[in-house]
């Protein structure tokens, strides 16, 4: 019996650049989202180390105070606080392509599905405000 | 409206070619021309060794993808004078090899579709004088994956494909999730085994480009992240229930 042989036609394969994701903003844009991960990361280590500071006492609650004042400090912050915002809003703006609900058979837009998480954010970010402007 | 547009075409040659070039080439722009129009101007008119592939013109056979100034698109669907007044740049699907000019290897995603198992699976099959009945709101469940016409835009739009081969891809996923929520299917499970791996569905790190660029509106990256809740479900349920709630 003949033993056919497979044809493999020659071809071009393309690697991948290694800057691929700046070759279009959308990709450019994944890549951002992404990283601000490690700046809500930032953010969760900032406030343990404020709530142990809180728990140790005035003195070392003003010493952390300061530090948070340091010109590195606010520039860390003030980037870390523009990627947190970034973060969230791509996620909650991608929550509805993971969550299908529907009401009456019928399937719910996106925005019922994003909005939620929006008036989440706004109440909780109320609250905050609240407790530390009431004076 | 000036009435000629520079169209730059990729063209590789395995016989004596290294590497794609680019030729170039001016044809008529005119309103109702396609980008595949223009292709078919420069086989007839100017250059009949350029090779590409189409078949049916409007955007059913998926036949025609390419990358049009860098983004995947069918190219009988991308107008000519949205590119005006040019250069268009057309080259072959990224992440596919390429065999020639435009025309690229497509064996690697029609042996991940059929591992996908896209078709109904019955534990018991009907008498054939029974009908499978659905009601529209069944029918609606599964219809927006069922648009699929396996173009491949989305894995030329998919950056975890072209990095990681093994990789699913998207067409692939949304074409299971269309079987795994069509009523009448039975093979849920056999389709999570092999997509639950780690080249499956969680490869997908939500870049979101293959929905974007997908001409039917199937929504892939919606499929796989649904896909992934439902594994996850499954999952839990069999940490909680290892026999099956039985």
């Amino acid at each position: 019996m003949i033993n056919p042989t497979e044809y493999v036609p020659k071809s071009y394969h393309a690697r991948v650049s290694t800057y691929w994701w700046l070759t279009r903003w959308v990709y450019l844009k994944f890549i951002l989202r992404e990283v601000s991960s490690v700046f809500v990361a930032w953010f969760v280590v900032v406030t343990l180390l404020q709530i142990r500071a809180v728990t140790s006492g005035p003195a070392d609650y003003g010493e952390f105070q300061r530090w948070l004042r340091s010109p590195l400090l606010l520039t860390l912050n003030a980037v870390s606080f523009f990627f947190v915002v970034f973060h969230a809003v791509t996620w909650f703006n991608l929550s509805a392509k993971a969550m299908v609900v529907r009401v009456g058979g019928k399937r719910l837009p996106g925005i019922a599905i994003a909005a939620p998480n929006y008036a989440a954010w706004a109440v909780a970010s109320g609250a905050v405000a609240w407790i530390l402007l009431r004076g | 409206m000036a009435n000629r547009i520079t169209i730059e075409v990729a063209r590789y040659h395995p016989a004596h070619d290294e590497k794609p070039g680019f030729d170039t080439y001016e044809v008529p722009l005119r309103k109702e021309w396609v980008v595949l129009d223009a292709l078919n101007y420069i086989k007839d008119h100017l250059d009949g060794t350029l090779s590409f592939r189409w078949s049916c013109r409007m955007g059913v056979c998926g036949s025609c993808g390419m990358t049009v100034n860098g983004v995947p698109k069918l190219t009988c669907a991308t107008f000519l004078s949205d590119y005006a007044p040019g250069p268009v740049r057309v080259e072959p699907l990224k992440n596919f090899p390429v065999l020639r000019d435009l025309v690229v290897d497509t064996s690697d995603f029609l042996v991940k579709l059929g591992k996908s198992k896209p078709w109904i699976i019955r534990k018991v099959e009907k008498p054939l004088d029974e009908e499978y009945l659905q009601t529209p709101e069944e029918l609606d469940a599964y219809k927006q994956y069922s648009m699929c016409i396996n173009c491949m835009l989305c894995y030329a739009a998919c950056p975890v494909y072209g990095l990681d081969p093994l990789f699913s891809g998207p067409a692939a996923i949304a074409l299971a999730q269309r079987y795994n929520l069509d009523s009448r299917d039975q093979g849920a499970n056999q389709r999570l085994d092999i997509l639950s791996q780690h080249d499956g569905i969680w490869g997908c790190t939500f870049v979101g480009e293959c929905t974007q660029v997908c001409p039917k509106n199937v929504d892939p990256a919606g499929a796989i992240q649904q896909y992934k809740l439902t594994a996850t479900t499954e999952w839990l349920k069999a940490l909680v229930l290892p026999r099956g709630g039985t």
